[in-house]
């Protein structure tokens, strides 16, 4: 690729350009949720593979750590992790098959009011499917962990 | 500054609050406000002239067309990327406008922002159509023309309506963090080209093919969102990864080369 001149930066939206995602629609929303979820999920890995790394330790060093996740924060904070994960699995198998071309629609003659055929129902629906089944999920981890 | 003769009581107004900012003078940035007249047809662009006109001449903006076909009057308006003439201050349903330059476009001054870095990126996606031999423009040996189906056609056409207006640039998210990021104009002006069946460029997927290329976009669909031309870039971008990914089956046949004599031309047809 032929290397662009580095100009100013001035005016960047950078990450501040995130920040609010309800300007474009539930396709920006959803790729906030996707950003979001994903740099959740990596904090949570790093914090899980240190939590299960204290049993070198000896089984007191893991006991006492685990009985951070059964305080009510520690329930919170997975019931978090549940849907964050589901979340990011289902709106990613979405992208999955974005990226591959399927269920975008076809390009054509564009007429007006022009709406773009890459933002279909079928994308919107496959975000929907993916926000219903976090909260489901989180429903369920909820009804688990705090056992209503 | 208020004009007597354009003040009428009975007239609905808006209020227009407008970026100001002089990048050679490095004053600082500010926003200025205007009452403005407007009616049901009144167009963003149409206020913002009327403040030239009648307010303050220094309120820099780059128009021409005023009918949504140049893309030269893009900007933010109430936080979103639009053409100025192409939004009716009606329909925004806001008692207050803010207009202000395009995001990830440096300022050069008010509303009037750089396009340096958007065309550089335009044109290293070599945006025309490049052909194995130059028969086609031999004029010693005739010329020719390429059949195109209406199907080979329409591949490609929508793709082709974009005005370069830099809205799409301008509402991308990534564009926003990475300024080697081609960017959905760019991106899907590649697509256009890559689908046409005149063209038989084999170096147009390389181009791409970098880690600040086509895999930085994770398709947010802003860029669809917010184009005025229909032209959907999102939808260009993930139809050209699919290619490179070998998922899609790049089955482009090449268009066929239609001689043209001068006895035909002038006969007004054409031999295949």
């Amino acid at each position: 690729m032929k290397e662009i001149e580095r100009p100013t930066r001035n005016n960047l939206e950078g990450i501040g350009g995130w920040l609010n995602p309800s300007r474009y629609g539930w396709e920006r929303i959803s790729y906030w949720f996707q950003r979001l979820t994903g740099v959740f999920l990596l904090v949570y890995f790093i914090g899980h593979v240190y939590e299960t790394s204290t049993i070198v330790n000896g089984q007191n060093a893991w006991e006492s750590f685990l009985e951070l996740t059964q305080t009510l924060w520690g329930h919170l904070f997975l019931i978090m992790v549940i849907g964050a994960s589901t979340f990011h699995s289902a709106n990613g198998i979405r992208l999955i098959f974005t990226h591959a071309g399927i269920g975008l629609g076809t390009p054509g003659r564009p007429d007006y009011p022009y709406n773009p055929a890459s933002l279909n129902y079928r994308q919107k629906s496959g975000i929907w499917i993916a926000l219903i089944l976090a909260a489901a999920a989180m429903f369920y981890g909820f009804n688990v962990l705090f056992g209503v | 500054m208020n004009n007597t003769a354009i003040d009428n009581k009975n007239e609905q107004k808006i209020t227009l609050k407008v970026y100001r900012e002089n990048r050679g003078q490095d004053s600082g940035s500010h926003h200025d406000t205007f009452e403005v007249p407007y009616k049901k047809w009144t167009t963003v662009l149409d206020a913002l002239l009327f403040v030239k006109s009648y307010m303050d001449p220094s309120v820099a903006i780059r128009y021409s067309c005023r009918m949504a076909s140049c893309g030269s009057c893009g900007m933010k308006i109430n936080g979103v990327p639009k053409l100025a003439c192409y939004t009716k201050i009606s329909e925004l349903e806001t008692s207050t406008i803010e207009c202000e330059p395009l995001p990830n476009f440096p300022i050069i001054r008010d509303l009037v922002t750089d396009f340096s870095r958007f065309f550089n990126h335009h044109k290293s996606m070599q945006p025309y159509i490049q052909t194995n031999d130059s028969t086609e423009v031999d004029t010693n040996k005739g010329t020719f023309s390429f059949y195109q189906s209406p199907e080979d056609v329409d591949k490609y056409l929508q793709f082709s309506y974009c005005i370069k207006c830099g809205l799409c640039y301008s509402a991308c998210p990534t564009v926003g963090t990475d300024l080697n990021f081609p960017g959905p104009q760019a991106l899907a002006q590649q697509y256009r080209y890559f689908a046409d069946t005149r063209d038989e460029s084999k170096k147009r997927l390389d181009i791409v093919d970098d880690r600040h290329g086509i895999w930085r976009c994770h398709f947010a669909g802003s860029c669809s969102k917010v184009c005025p031309k229909g032209v959907d870039p999102a939808l260009g971008i993930q139809l050209l990864r699919s290619y490179m990914l070998g998922i899609s089956k790049n089955d482009k046949i090449p268009a066929k080369k239609i001689e043209i004599n001068d006895d035909d031309n002038n006969n007004n047809s054409s031999k295949i």
